[in-house]
């Protein structure tokens, strides 16, 4: 799982010669894009309800520091628990003290792109608890050894039959010769071994997909059920989730449930939505006092982004719809780009959470093309921001850089006409035989003709002909 | 066409000079057509798009501000592009919002500029150009026609007007082509993957041409389309319109 996001063009390029990869990122239209226009269509006044989503998401992004005070005191009055986390290492000790405390060995987890990011089981492995994921893209990933490809479908990059093979290898206290064609029976041998787990476990680990500071209440959608589960059975139920998911109320988190739901599969809602406040309550009161709720907030870089062109990529309430439109991740699927968060989002979040030094390609590996803010529910301009890193890479370069000197010598020759006109006489000469240079010195260049032979051209510039023509 | 005559600055864009010169001339071929005054004024040179993709802001606001000089006084800016059109209409109001003596400018310049279709169509409501062909083609809209300029109708009511020509629409034309500027060289395997989808797309239609308005787009599609000896015609909208009308009396193409 030693992903390096410096290592995407390699990746890309693995991903795009891949074919079992290519088969399963070939499903993304019928499975997201098209679920997504029919609900937004059915849905009607979907253009006034992104309005509303991205006015509440910026609320609640201007007032972070007040909601996120409101939120703890929330949860305090329900008898749970806060905790804050700077960065990932904070966020994971204080998840492994909750547990120690409870005495607790394993630990069940709904699916959690937060936990993903902090490198939670890892770190849970290496401090001697056990961590099972219960979403079954999750699980699958899991016992792959794999990191996620997909933020809401973590085993999106799979076919049916890798994950048989994966069961096969993993449930080795099953029948050999049972059947595992159908998605059915791959599901039902999941649950069967999941069971197991839940009535076992500890603890429960969820994320969340929106905080309300004034219930003190966490949200959580899943179609399986089991983030229910997870909290439900265990005596500890830990949130752990980034900074940013608050908002005001209920009210305005089921404004945006509407938005997630329709916008990641297409649904009017998920098979659950549960709303977790404090405490699981006991019908048996004595039992009361043995549960217990925590919420572990990360900011991980979060509030770096405050106040920079990226801040409106902290609305983002993970619906995936721009993974789902983006046509590079389309081609090449998540894992290329060796971060948690793939596709627009991560290339507008990844340079303030892993380093621009880093997520270079992410912000760079995009035709600006747009798709992805024309679905986001709460319509962040995501080239935007990816544009606005470019400019921080940019400026960051040294003086003598190539691409700096590059781009100052045809400035220098685009400011002044009289010396363009010139130069481009003598390009447009050169262009119909460039397939015939050697092209060393201009790597772009060849990278360009790398793939592609350059169609007619006429020789001429447009210029030297208009005003001959005049 | 009626109306008092407009002043037309046609913006040339970068490729279109160096590559296709042929697209520009059908560009003021069609402007005339429509009865406008075409003028190419010499002090332009690049709309300084590559640059601002870049992140290199002080040499895009530089071509900016130059840009707008060179189209002051004019009715109007048309670029046989949308990609080119969308930078000024669409982006030089944001790289020049903090500059005090351009911001109205780019405001201004942005509210004068025009994609070719959009233009035609819109502002000088042509509507009969009497052309024929006998061609079965597909029109590949650009991202930024479509979502910067929300260009979608124009180009397809001006190919409405040629008799014979039959229009197969893609069925992923929302879809980019891969093409995106530097990307295409920065990250080229993405870029013909993208170009590969595209192209299927295009074949599946049935079409024996592609045309759209973006020469960018295109070329990337056609030296694709090439590499692969695809049997694929290409060509730019404004050049399709003139080659389905009579020849003009004077002047030379
Ligand atoms: S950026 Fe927008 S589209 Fe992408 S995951 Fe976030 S909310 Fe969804």
């Amino acid at each position: 799982m030693s992903a390096d996001p410096r290592q995407f063009k390699q990746a890309a390029s693995q991903a795009l010669k891949n074919p079992r990869l290519q088969t399963a990122l070939g499903r993304i239209k019928s499975h997201f894009v098209h679920k997504r226009a029919e609900a937004v269509e059915r849905f009607g006044a979907f253009e006034a309800l992104r309005h509303e989503g991205h006015a509440i998401r910026d609320r609640a992004i201007a007032n972070l520091d007040m909601l996120l005070v409101q939120f703890e005191d929330s949860v305090r009055a329900r008898g749970g628990q806060v905790h804050w986390a700077r960065d990932a290492d904070e966020a994971r000790q204080a998840v492994a003290d909750i547990l120690r405390q409870a005495g607790a060995r394993t630990v069940i987890k709904g699916k959690s792109m937060v936990t993903e990011e902090i490198g939670l089981n890892d770190f849970l492995e290496r401090e001697g608890f056990t961590p099972v994921e219960t979403d079954l893209g999750e699980y699958i990933v899991q016992l792959r050894h794999e990191a996620p490809s997909h933020i809401i479908a973590p085993a999106f990059h799979l076919n049916k039959e890798d994950i048989a093979q994966t069961f096969r290898e993993a449930h080795t206290g099953l029948a050999p010769e049972r059947a595992l064609v159908e998605r059915s029976a791959l599901v039902a041998e999941a649950r069967q071994i999941l069971r197991r787990q839940f009535e076992s476990a500890d603890a429960g680990i969820t994320g969340a997909n929106f905080l309300t500071a004034a219930e003190g209440a966490a949200v959580l959608v899943t179609n399986e059920g089991n983030g229910d589960l997870s909290r439900l059975l265990p005596r500890t139920h830990i949130v752990v989730t980034g900074i940013e998911k608050v908002v005001a109320n209920l009210s305005e988190a089921s404004v945006l449930l509407r938005l997630l739901t329709r916008s990641a599969t297409g649904q009017e809602i998920t098979s659950y939505v549960t709303i977790m406040a404090g405490p699981v309550a006991d019908d048996a009161a004595a039992n009361t006092a043995t549960r217990d709720f925590h919420v572990v907030l990360i900011d991980n870089g979060r509030s770096d982004l405050l106040g920079t062109e990226a801040q409106d990529a902290l609305r983002c309430i993970r619906c995936a719809a721009c993974l789902n439109h983006c046509p590079v991740y389309g081609a090449i699927g998540g894992h290329a780009y060796g971060a948690t968060y793939p596709g627009p989002i991560g290339a507008a979040l990844n340079p303030g959470l892993i380093g621009l030094a880093d997520a270079c390609h992410h912000p760079n590996a995009s035709t600006f093309c747009g798709r992805c803010a024309e679905v986001c529910p709460v319509e962040i301009p995501l080239p935007q921001i990816m544009r606005s890193w470019r400019a921080r890479e940019y400026e960051a370069e040294p003086r003598a850089g190539a691409r700096k000197i590059g781009f100052t010598l045809w400035a220098f020759v685009a400011r002044r006409p009289a010396l363009y006109r010139f130069a481009t006489r003598i390009a447009a000469r050169m262009i119909p035989y460039l397939g015939h240079m050697p092209l060393t010195a201009a790597p772009l260049l060849a990278g360009w003709l790398n793939g592609r032979t350059l169609p007619r051209a006429n020789g001429h510039t447009f210029h030297d002909l208009w005003r001959q023509r005049q | 066409m009626s109306g008092k005559e407009r002043h037309v600055g046609l913006f040339v864009t970068c490729l279109v000079d160096l590559l296709r010169p042929e697209i520009g001339f059908a560009t003021a071929r069609l402007l005339e057509m429509a009865g406008c005054t075409v003028v190419v004024p010499s002090a332009q040179t690049c709309c300084g798009q590559p640059a601002w993709n870049a992140g290199a802001d002080d040499h895009a606001r530089a071509l900016a501000r130059q840009t707008i000089d060179a189209f002051a006084g004019l009715d109007y800016v048309v670029a046989p592009s949308g990609s080119c059109a969308g930078t000024i209409k669409r982006h030089y109001p944001t790289m020049l919002a903090d500059d005090a003596a351009y911001a109205a400018k780019a405001r201004d310049l942005a509210d004068r500029t025009y994609e070719l279709s959009a233009f035609l169509v819109r502002i000088c409501g042509m509507n009969d150009l009497a052309a024929r062909t006998n061609t079965k083609i597909t029109y590949h809209d650009s991202c930024s026609s479509l979502r910067d300029l929300g260009v979608r109708n124009e180009p397809r009511a001006l190919l409405a007007q040629i008799a014979g020509t039959e229009l197969c629409e893609l069925s992923d034309g929302e879809v980019c082509c891969g093409f995106g500027g530097m990307f295409s060289a920065k990250y080229p395997e993405i870029s013909t993957h993208m170009a590969d989808n595209k192209l299927a797309d295009v074949e599946s239609t049935g079409a024996e041409m592609l045309v759209g308005n973006d020469l960018g787009c295109l070329m990337h599609l056609e030296a694709r389309a090439k590499h692969q000896k695809r049997n694929l015609r290409v060509r730019h909208i404004a050049e399709f319109l003139c080659e389905a009308m009579p020849e003009p009396d004077t002047g030379k193409v």
